[in-house]
């Protein structure tokens, strides 16, 4: 790929990043939301950890902290929904994504680069102030160190990578099943529930927790939250992390092009 | 409501549009009521026509709302109690609380669409119609795949009532029906509070969930759990501990975390009542304040 292109999908991503921004008073309102259910969750942990402390290997302090990542990171991975995947399901519905395929950009990696603009905005716009908030009046744990936090803002630059190739996929069945509604709801709760933002994943029972681990959505906050509390070793998340990536994004490769081969794009 | 929907709709496209002659022998309450069981009727209608769309998105509806239930049973795997609730207690506080909020979501839900409307420019429309726009707004797309949520509800009070070991008495036995509709009162109000929010600000129908979904799930969990202050802000300010805490602590036996006399307990219907004329009122000035976008 050449320098040209490359400055084509930053383009994009600072056009999806400025998209979102635009609408500061929705921004507004969605820190709010975040910071009212870190607020009502925190307390819901707090009661756990009070019956059983160190459950799942977490004190109270880490505990406190994971609620804030999750509600730190929910709109910017769009775990419950709320990124490009409901858009590009329309396009493919009504047939726009002929246009799009026929641009002189690929299809996958333009996506990605709006994605990751909005999901940058969302980190900072949506996320930073909940954060921030449960850090004032919670006990959490932080790390001092600053190796640590690049660490994990890594990991969570590869969950964007992961969220995004989840999320693709399932706009992608859009191809063959036209309305992909009930597909993208599966796929949320899939995400709430296996990503960890109910509850975190070393908290489930035995052998079901352990599969729920190697899953793909644990690669969206579990993964980035045990590099923050020092819970997990940073090298291994990370190749956890990137193997799931290259998976999902080569299966997104396959379906796309099975897509553009075989499906009929809708007229009208 | 669809029934009669489909036996009077005949009649009432004969009727005339204009304001004028609109059945002056009924209330407006009774006007509103009935002009939303027709939009309620029809949108009704329109999901019948894809009944297998409808059953997805039904099933995907109680999916949804099973996951906050499927962590209470995550956390009740490892612990044995909640703030000292056993989980048949939780169970019972979860299905007042679920049941209560699924049939205002049913009722009333698409309210959060009001700010789209405004933005748009298409709540003109409805208010040159002789019809209460509370009525239309609220019958607008009305969602019959939130039954999935009430559904779930359902399940899991009628979970709690069989293993719960409660000395029923006839206060308790009546006391459930009564909050599960003032409950479903209360947070028909917050919903109407929230539309009228958005006249101000329209981006703003997040806020909402705040007090909608998050409101619902803090009920999920029992009030000794939360800080003293949450728990007075959700008692006397939005008063949704009247909705299952308090009820539910009557029938259980259990203390509330604040001072309050016992028959306290018995007044989810006046909080309701009280909760919604307040929203009527909310609800009139945001309408009076409405200025079109002119687009």
């Amino acid at each position: 790929m050449g320098a040209g292109s490359w400055r084509l999908y930053v383009a994009v991503a600072a056009g999806g990043f400025r998209r979102y921004a635009t609408y500061r008073v929705a921004t507004a309102a969605g820190v709010f939301t975040n910071t009212v259910f870190g607020l009502i969750l925190v307390y819901t942990y707090l009661a756990l950890w009070d019956e059983k402390p160190q459950l799942g290997g977490y004190d109270q302090a880490q505990a406190t902290t994971y609620v804030w990542l999750g509600q730190a990171l929910l709109a910017a991975l769009a775990i419950g929904g709320g990124g490009m995947e409901n858009e590009l399901m329309e396009r493919i519905r009504t047939g726009d994504i002929a246009v799009d395929l026929y641009r002189p950009a690929d299809l996958q990696l333009r996506w990605l680069a709006e994605d990751v603009g909005r999901a940058l905005f969302q980190l900072l716009g949506r996320g930073v102030v909940p954060f921030v908030f449960g850090a004032l009046f919670f006990p959490v744990a932080l790390p001092s160190r600053v190796s640590v936090w690049a660490a994990f803002l890594l990991a969570v630059a590869l969950a964007m990578l992961v969220g995004f190739a989840l999320r693709y996929l399932v706009a992608l069945s859009a191809f063959w099943l036209l309305d992909g509604t009930g597909v993208a709801q599966m796929a949320w709760i899939a995400g709430l529930f296996g990503s960890g933002m109910l509850l975190p994943l070393n908290v489930f029972p035995g052998a079901f927790g352990e599969v729920v681990r190697v899953l793909p959505w644990s690669a969206l906050l579990q993964g980035p939250a045990d590099v923050l509390l020092g819970e997990a070793d940073p090298v291994g998340v990370f190749a956890f992390q990137a193997a799931w990536a290259v998976v999902l994004l080569g299966a997104g490769r396959l379906v796309q092009s099975a897509a553009t081969r075989r499906v009929v794009v809708q007229g009208g | 409501m669809a029934e009669t929907a489909h036996v009077t709709g005949a009649a009432d496209e004969a009727d005339p549009a204009g304001g004028i002659s609109w059945e002056p022998r009924r209330g407006r309450l009774g006007e509103g009521l009935r002009a939303y069981g027709l939009i309620a009727g029809m949108w009704i209608r329109s999901t019948m026509a894809y009944r297998t769309s409808f059953l997805l998105t039904a099933f995907g509806n109680f999916a949804m709302t099973a996951l906050d239930f499927v962590a209470i049973l995550l956390m009740f795997s490892r612990v044995d109690a909640l703030g000292g609730w056993s989980l048949p207690e939780v169970a019972f506080l979860y299905g007042l609380s679920g049941v209560s909020f699924g049939l205002a979501d049913l009722a009333i839900g698409s309210m959060e669409r009001l700010g789209q409307r405004v933005r748009d420019g298409t709540l003109d429309t409805l208010l040159v119609r002789p019809v209460p726009v509370l009525a239309q707004v609220a019958g607008d797309r009305f969602g019959l795949r939130r039954l999935g949520r009430v559904a779930q509800g359902l399940l899991v009070l009628g979970y709690a009532l069989v293993v719960l070991d409660v000395d029923w008495t006839v206060a308790k036995v009546l006391l459930v029906p009564v909050a599960l509709l003032s409950g479903a009162g209360i947070f028909c109000a917050v919903f109407v509070a929230a539309g009228a929010f958005q006249f101000a600000a329209q981006d703003a129908s997040e806020v909402a969930n705040a007090f909608t979904y998050g409101g619902t799930t803090m009920l999920q969990y029992p009030p000794a759990v939360f800080a003293l202050d949450l728990v007075r802000g959700a008692t006397f300010v939005v008063p949704l501990a009247f909705v299952n805490w308090l009820p539910a602590g009557y029938v259980l036996d259990r203390p509330y975390p604040l001072d309050l006399p016992g028959w306290v307990a018995f007044t989810p219907p006046l909080a309701a009542a009280a909760c919604c004329a307040l929203a009527g009122l909310a609800w009139r000035a945001g309408l009076r304040s409405y200025r079109s976008t002119g687009s």
